[in-house]
């Protein structure tokens, strides 16, 4: 089992439940590039979760083939394939008579490591999701609120450095406050880590802030689009993938862009509202709403002007 | 006067000299206790404490042994849960009474019902602590690759453990108190002077 970021192809994969006619996934053909992040969407009956769970063998295919690193997962020991995948569910499933350390210790202590070298890791992984390595780590899950419990989750998936790390609505039962603040620390870490991730949710919105690639599955398990955000954003393959990201759909594509990233005119009004550069288009157009104004003026984070973006630039 | 003829002793048997409490007839008189802690409650405390001990220990693996067969083959659930309650149905004085042909009159005797009314509160006790982890939680630990053994001893077990707890208290306190009776059959553990004083003179 591979330890870098693993590509993880999905091959005609279908799943029939013992006693079913219908399919839950039914001939799934994706590849998710090493280090990238896959988002599967879809609505409930779409065969998300099953199609997440086949890859760890939680679920077992009915036909079809799942690879990583061109390695069918069948091939693998059932046991180390699990140990060599992150999973994070949505109820987080800490042991609750363990403490944190002893919570993302599990993988590390079943495959043998040295008691000295856990120890570090878990430091480690505590620090990198935002906790503090020496407090936190002795504290039991019942003292945890919900968000950091999904930290430690987090941090207990990518204990022994998996290749691949599957998750199953991670920031589903947390608080919209909270639930932004773990996906943009999601992303940040995954800037770092270059996992190859799996990441299953009903939320439109998130699998487009999360996703570089999205999966829509329609009811039935079938494959409606598979594209990057801006692509199932401008061009939706059909109506129900159009239906499914929104009427609003054009205003989420420009989620996708900072303000920063536009080519800017040269400065020459004064009394501008100031924007950071990080802004994305959205909110943009959303302060030319508010303000009725035609332009913004764009600063960076020294607050220093970068340049003025019209009303025209946001909608061309 | 015929009729009458005095005795020749006393007809009140001499007891000897009695505590005031004693000889008042008190409800309870801590110096009777004294006097007879050497040669009749030490030991009957100590008999009854060891009998107790033996039983929920061997009711405790009994039904340990049985809570792990319901627990990974669910049809045995039911009928060893029937056998428990049916067990705790019979009278224990009459269950003493007719294991004394079988096993005579051994401490064995007295152990064997005990054993078999501790089934009755540990057997769903221990199921019920190892059905009652959440499934989240073993569904992390499966995710996560513990195999089925180390999800047993690394996670359900030590889940289990308060409500195993609890069972063995009450099967504790439980058998302490029928334990009493056994001295039906046997002058053993606290019940022997208890029934040697209700006899008639």
């Amino acid at each position: 089992m591979p330890t870098e970021a693993a590509e993880l192809v999905f091959d005609e994969a279908t799943k029939v439940y013992p006693g079913r006619d219908a399919a839950a996934v039914d001939h799934l053909s994706l590849t998710v590039p090493a280090g990238e992040i896959c988002v599967l969407v879809g609505p409930s009956g779409g065969g998300k979760t099953t199609a997440l769970k086949l890859v760890n063998r939680l679920i077992p295919l009915t036909s079809g083939y799942i690879r990583i690193d061109g390695t069918q997962i069948g091939d693998y020991d059932v046991t180390e394939l699990r140990r060599s995948i992150g999973y994070v569910i949505q109820q987080v499933g800490l042991f609750p008579h363990m403490t944190v350390g002893g919570n993302i210790g599990t993988v590390p202590r079943l495959l043998g490591w040295q008691k000295q070298r856990i120890r570090e890791r878990v430091g480690e992984l505590l620090e990198l999701v935002g906790l503090d390595p020496e407090k936190d780590r002795k504290r039991y899950p019942s003292e945890l609120s919900g968000g950091q419990r999904q930290r430690v989750g987090l941090a207990r998936a990518l204990a022994a450095n998996p290749a691949l790390m599957l998750m199953d609505e991670p920031f589903g039962a947390i608080d919209p406050i909270v639930r932004a603040r773990l996906q943009d620390e999601f992303l940040r870490l995954q800037q770092e880590l270059r996992k190859t991730v799996v990441f299953v949710t009903h939320d439109v919105d998130e699998a487009i802030k999360v996703g570089d690639r999205i999966a829509i599955l329609r009811q039935g398990g079938t494959l409606a689009q598979y594209d990057t955000p801006q692509r199932i954003l401008e061009h939706p393959v059909d109506d129900f993938v159009a239906d499914f990201v929104g009427r609003d759909r054009a205003l989420k594509a420009l989620t996708l862009k900072t303000v920063g990233e536009l080519e800017l005119a040269p400065a020459t009004e004064d009394g501008l509202p100031r924007l950071p550069a990080d802004t994305s288009l959205r909110d943009a157009l959303a302060i030319i709403v508010a303000e009725r104004r035609d332009a913004l003026l764009v600063v960076g984070p020294d607050g220093s002007p970068l340049g003025v973006v019209t009303r025209e630039d946001l909608l061309r | 006067m015929s009729g009458l003829r005095l005795a020749d002793g006393p007809v009140i048997p001499d007891f000897g000299q009695g505590s005031a409490c004693l000889r008042h007839n008190h409800w309870f008189c801590t110096s009777w206790v004294r006097a007879n802690w050497g040669d009749t409650f030490q030991p009957a405390l100590l008999q009854h404490i060891y009998l107790t001990l033996l039983a929920v220990g061997i009711g405790f693996g009994i039904s340990f042994v049985l809570a792990i067969i319901a627990f990974r083959f669910r049809v045995f659930g039911p009928p060893l849960g029937a056998m428990s309650d049916f067990l705790y149905c019979i009278p224990s004085i009459a269950l003493f009474v007719l294991l004394v042909p079988v096993t005579g009159l051994t401490v064995t005797t007295l152990v064997i019902p005990l054993v078999a009314y501790t089934l009755f509160v540990l057997y769903p006790n221990i199921l019920a602590g190892l059905r009652g982890v959440p499934p989240e939680v073993l569904e992390s630990a499966r995710g996560m690759g513990l195999t089925r053994r180390q999800i047993f001893w690394r996670v359900e077990l030590p889940l289990a453990v308060p409500a195993i707890m609890a069972g063995l208290r009450v099967a504790t306190v439980a058998t302490i108190s029928i334990a009493t009776i056994a001295a039906i059959v046997l002058y053993y553990g606290l019940g022997g002077p208890i029934f040697e004083g209700d006899q008639p003179p």
